[in-house]
């Protein structure tokens, strides 16, 4: 417990230094405010993305690869009601997440399943090909056009002495709530409870009556829900199109590598570092690629702490 | 009989273990199973919980046969395995270890606790932190919490102190006081030859020697006794 407050207040005292850094660099404090908004909020996002991705690599040992694709789909479900039917996009989110529980399922119980226990390379394939047929079969459906999800009532917010749009802060709250949702499952239900003990020991869940199998589809339902909600509270922010989640899977890896894998406090923690990463990186660095920067401090943090910030040393 | 194994075949990959392994278990009973390292007393007791499928022989339990069928599901039947190296929940408290036990039975915990107070004293430690003792206890308590008819233990005594595996075979005593049907593999074969009422000798996967004294037998002595 002390360690994790030292390992915080440590955490505190960096971002504070990066903060002033910056301030420094871009010679502007609204400049600064408002990329640490900015950021937050996108990495609470990159949190609900991670916390999907962590649980099925806690619980079934999977690199899912395919993650970012079923976020693809959660997307085009919200693009698509809300044009179509003229839904309020947020509403979508009782259609994307039950739709995206169902298709992990499913996915899970016949094709993933069947790797399991496997090598990493048959998972990389079978996810990675997941995300191909996935992408392509959009891509036939609706043609490669992209596609904008504008929120009728949408205006600018004053947070902090920065600007973001109520789109923006909606989509951090729904994430963060999702995520709470997901922590308070896991902790303090017996369903939640079950799920930990498969990850801690399928053998010993088997062996006390839990089916593992039913239990591991039921946990990669979960995490591709949190995928399929991601993508409904981006979809107001991106443009739509079939490989729209691509970025978010690569960024998804980042963050639970960071926060330690199969951890779901170090994947919330690591989606807002990486989300103010991003946007503090542009001020250090203007012009290059954000991602430039968020992969320069992962390797740094990877080189001081090899398992993660919240993972147990192996 | 409760438990029944006939004619079991069981190995990995190409690699066959039991070659036609059959003994039984009735209710109430105290049988215990020993045999050198390697002769296949944990491959005996992965085949009657369904977590080795094997390729002849039929597991039959209270009349039902559970030849394949997924160790969840045997588990529900009433027959449970506590295994080697305890299979505990590490990261989770001593409390969810027991809760996880009760998830289909809503056993209360108080029988448990009785009987190996020491839990009592710690439900919110992680079961990773016990000691090697503490542990077992709690592998046994979290295999009585699922309200298992016969209870099967591997080596329940391997690694402890002396007062630890006096402490657990106890509790293995009272346990089978309480109706439960116990099938006890040792490597501790006096105690275990002391405390049971039968027991088998199981020597590269087939049982050679069987009865209710086999402590006395002048093989069994000079064998697994060391006398
Ligand atoms: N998972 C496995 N894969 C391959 N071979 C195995 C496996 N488990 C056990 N064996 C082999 O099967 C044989 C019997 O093993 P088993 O564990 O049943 O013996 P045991 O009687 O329990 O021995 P011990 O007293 O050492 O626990 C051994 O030769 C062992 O190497
Ligand atoms: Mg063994």
């Amino acid at each position: 417990m002390n360690r994790t407050i030292s390992r915080a207040g440590l955490a505190a005292v960096v971002a504070a230094a990066v903060i002033a850094g910056a301030w420094a660099r871009s010679g502007s404090g609204t400049v600064t405010a408002q990329a640490v908004l900015t950021g937050l909020l996108l990495g609470g996002v990159y949190a609900l993305v991670a916390m999907g991705l962590t649980l099925i690599f806690g619980v079934l040992d999977i690199v899912n690869f395919a993650h970012g694709a079923f976020m693809t789909l959660g997307m085009y479900a919200t693009a698509l009601l809300a044009s179509s039917a003229g839904l309020n996009p947020y509403l979508t989110l009782l259609v994307s997440v039950p739709l995206l529980f169902g298709v992990g399922y499913v996915v899970q119980r016949h094709m993933v399943s069947r790797t399991m226990g496997g090598s990493l390379a048959a998972q990389l394939l079978l996810t990675l090909g997941i995300a191909m047929l996935l992408e392509n079969s959009l891509l036939l459906a609706f043609s490669g056009d992209t596609r904008t999800v504008p929120v009728s009532f949408d205006t600018p917010l004053r947070v902090l002495g920065a600007v973001a749009d109520l789109s923006r802060v909606l989509a951090f709250v729904g994430a963060m709530s999702l995520a709470g949702a997901v922590w308070l499952l896991l902790t303090r239900t017996r369903l939640g409870t079950a799920i930990r003990a498969v990850a801690a020991n399928p053998e010993g869940a088997s062996l006390v009556g839990l089916d593992v199998r039913r239990l591991h589809a039921l946990t990669f339902a979960a995490g591709t829900a949190c995928a399929g909600a991601a993508g409904t509270l981006v979809t107001p922010l991106v443009t739509v199109e079939p490989t729209a989640g691509e970025l978010f899977n690569i960024i998804g890896f980042v963050v639970v590598v960071l926060g330690g894998l199969g951890s779901v406090p170090g994947a919330v923690a690591g989606g807002l570092i990486i989300g103010l990463t991003e946007q503090l990186g542009g001020l250090y660095l203007p012009g290059q690629s954000p991602l430039l920067v968020v992969f320069g401090v992962f390797v740094l943090v990877l080189l001081w702490r090899p398992q993660g910030l919240f993972g147990r040393p192996a | 009989m409760m438990l029944s194994l006939d004619g079991i075949e069981a190995g990995y990959g190409g690699l066959r273990v039991l070659h036609g392994l059959s003994l039984e278990v009735a209710a109430g009973e105290l049988v215990a199973l020993v045999g050198a390292n390697g002769a296949g007393k944990s491959t005996t007791l992965r085949v009657a919980s369904g977590l080795l499928r094997p390729s002849a022989g039929r597991v039959v339990f209270d009349g039902e046969e559970l030849t394949g069928l997924p160790g969840h599901a045997v588990v529900r039947r009433g027959l449970v395995q506590v295994p080697e190296g305890r299979a505990l929940f590490g990261p989770l408290t001593v409390a969810e270890n027991l809760a996880m036990g009760a998830f289909h039975t809503g056993e209360p915990a108080d029988r448990v606790l009785e009987l190996f107070p020491r839990l009592a004293e710690r439900l919110d430690q992680r079961a990773d932190t016990m000691s090697g003792g503490e542990q077992q206890m709690l592998a046994i308590g979290r295999a009585l919490m699922t309200r298992p008819r016969l209870l099967m233990l591997d080596e329940p005594s391997v690694g402890l102190a002396p007062l630890m595996v006096r402490a657990v075979f106890d509790a293995l005593g009272r346990i089978r006081e309480s109706g439960v049907a116990i099938l006890l593999v040792e490597q501790n074969a006096a105690q275990a030859l002391a405390l049971a009422d039968r027991a088998y000798v199981l020597e590269n996967g087939v049982i050679t020697l069987s009865g209710t004294d086999l402590a006395g037998d002048e093989r069994v002595r000079r064998a697994y006794l060391g006398l």
